[in-house]
């Protein structure tokens, strides 16, 4: 089965969303900075907001279709919805939200199905309580099981879980990932969380400004941003200012010098030419820390610098080093900072990968 | 205590909040959830009675319904008797002066509710007239029942309506009010005084139960 979207909508005077995109049965991640008009795509998709013009189908089924004046009810869509907020129905037990869309069948049956869904989500024992009376992360599980229990034809998430805690997400993630494994059906997954993008995204469609500026697996979107904003939002710590000085299109790598600095970076190839300006982003934790400086070592970047401050962070250590007046933050564990005696103004040598170092176009 | 004037007021308010909880639920929804451009035309009639001269909506009715009103003609003319001046008339005229205190507290609770609640119904399945049965009218039953005893309360209170549209006929226009009014009228102060006081106690007991009821006992903790 396949999701066909194509849907133009014009919200504001200065947001438009126009995208175009097919996706099939599995997890396909919508990822973007909020604003980017993600939740739109999906309000689309289920008939809550109607497009301005475009196409809508899934297979030959057809949900919307401006030039043929289709646009089948939100009720008869067969998607299932699990919003941001959940809306779960706060005057009905847990067991009756789940029931909710099941008006048509037999009350057999719908026992039935209620109970097998609530199994599989772990909450067959708060069924008879109501959404205030339990935890956020079974509420959670209430939602998935609502939309899910109806059998749609394709199903929409709505940053589900972006108000629970870390431990709570993945076992979650684990069961929604049994349910799509058994069901396979296409389902949009929007997050900004790239950690909820890896654990389940097989695709990533990214979303800026009402576009899709990048469709592909999380590895290839996420992993080698092309754009600041997406380096920002995929988590890493490190924009770096810089100026390209050398090409070397033989070895596939280029050289930049850090803005204000003599320090250079070995970085990969990119499409900008020697004296262009270009951004580099580095994760904190793809970066090393040597007390002395290393020796024999494969990496290209060796770079001095000097601690100026140091916090920890549960089971992180973050090192703000300066490097030649250049702020860069690096990540390690408590045991290594302990172990290299680091504190503020110690001298320090960072190692980085050229393949840790991506330049990103400053859009 | 003039009885029949009381049971005459009992019934008449009986009669109006029923009839106004069934008008009022449409109109409250069309207020509510309608996107018209005309919506505040709507507000504005309904909200009229709160503001207008008893007098001036009584002078209204009694034309509406007097006998040269084609209202009136085809009244006479089904039951043989005369609209005005008759308890059929005394329920139209409490209706309409009656309306914002049924409407308003309904469409109030109505608007409470959380439009995303009335999306996610409609994902899973459920047409328009579904979702207000399981979902609008559950969450908004404290506005329905705040705004039967208004309603009923207020009904009974009226005064300048009842005397312009349906006069003073025992047993058939007088109500409570009136009643009291002639009661004074007489210098019989100590049967106005017994009437007075209970209509005093009913429409505090009204109002104690409308704002008890103002509270959501099945309220969403934030999640945490």
């Amino acid at each position: 089965m396949t999701l066909a979207v194509r849907a133009r909508k014009r919200l504001s005077r200065h947001f438009s969303l126009d995208v175009a995109f097919d996706v099939d049965s599995g997890v396909t991640i919508v990822f973007g900075e909020s604003g980017s008009g993600k939740t739109t795509v999906l309000r689309c998709v289920a008939g809550l907001t109607e497009p301005d013009d475009g196409r809508i189908a899934i297979g030959d089924r057809v949900l919307y279709d401006a030039a043929g004046g289709v646009a089948v009810a939100p009720a008869e869509r067969r998607v299932g919805f699990v919003f941001q907020h959940l809306a779960l129905f706060p005057h009905l037990t847990a067991s009756r939200n789940i029931a909710y869309g099941l008006s048509r069948l037999s009350g057999e049956e719908r026992q039935a199905r209620t109970s097998a869904i609530a199994a599989s989500f772990h909450i067959a024992h708060l069924l008879d309580r109501r959404p205030a009376e339990i935890s956020g992360g079974e509420r959670q599980r209430v939602g998935l099981a609502r939309a899910l229990v109806t059998d749609p034809a394709i199903l929409l998430l709505d940053e589900p879980l972006s108000a629970l805690d870390r431990a709570t997400q993945s076992r979650i993630i684990a069961d929604l990932r049994e349910w799509n494994d058994a069901h396979r059906i296409p389902i949009l997954y929007v997050t900004h969380s790239q950690r909820e993008a890896f654990a389940l995204g097989e695709r990533v469609l990214l979303l800026r400004e009402g576009a899709i500026v990048g469709d592909g697996s999380p590895d290839a979107v996420l992993e080698a941003p092309s754009h600041e904003g997406v380096a920002r939002l995929a988590g890493f710590e490190n924009l770096l200012d810089a100026e390209v000085v050398d090409r070397r299109p033989d070895s596939g790598v280029m050289v930049a010098r850090l803005a204000g600095t003599d320090v250079e970076l070995e970085t990969p190839l990119a499409s900008a030419a020697a004296g262009a300006r270009v951004r580099i982003a580095v994760r904190a934790g793809d970066i090393l820390v040597a007390a002395e400086r290393p020796r024999g070592l494969s990496a290209r970047n060796i770079i001095a610098g000097r601690i100026a401050a140091l916090t920890r962070q549960g089971p992180t250590v973050r090192l703000h080093v300066d490097v030649g007046g250049v702020p860069i933050e690096a990540h390690v564990t408590p045991a290594s900072s302990e172990l290299l005696g680091l504190h503020p103004s110690t001298d320090v040598w960072l190692v980085i990968k050229t393949h840790s170092c991506h330049p990103v176009s400053a859009v | 205590m003039d009885w029949t004037a009381i049971a005459l007021s009992v019934r008449l308010a009986a009669l109006v909040s029923a009839i106004l909880l069934v008008v009022g639920l449409p109109i409250a929804y069309w207020l509510t959830f309608s996107s018209s451009r005309w919506r505040f035309v709507c507000e504005s009639i309904v909200a009229l009675p709160l503001v207008l001269p008893p007098t001036v909506l009584g002078f209204y009715v009694l034309l509406a319904l007097g006998s040269r009103s084609p209202i009136g003609r085809a009244w006479t003319a089904l039951t043989g008797r005369g609209l005005a001046f008759s308890f059929e008339a005394l329920v139209i005229a409490s209706i309409l002066y009656s309306l914002p205190f049924a409407v308003q507290p309904i469409a109030a609770a109505f608007a409470q509710i959380d439009r995303t609640l009335l999306e996610a119904s409609a994902t899973l399945g459920a047409g328009r007239l579904q979702t207000f049965a399981r979902v609008v009218m559950p969450l908004s039953i404290e506005g329905l029942l705040a705004g039967v005893v208004l309603t009923f309360a207020h009904t009974i209170g009226e005064f300048g309506v009842v005397l312009m549209v349906g006069g003073n006929l025992p047993g058939v226009t007088r109500t409570v009010s009136i009643s009291i009014y002639d009661d004074v009228q007489s210098f019989d102060f100590a049967s106005a005084h017994e009437t007075a006081l209970l209509l005093l106690v009913v429409s505090f007991a009204a109002l104690a139960v409308v704002y008890g009821l103002m509270r959501k006992p099945w309220a969403v903790a934030p999640l945490s």
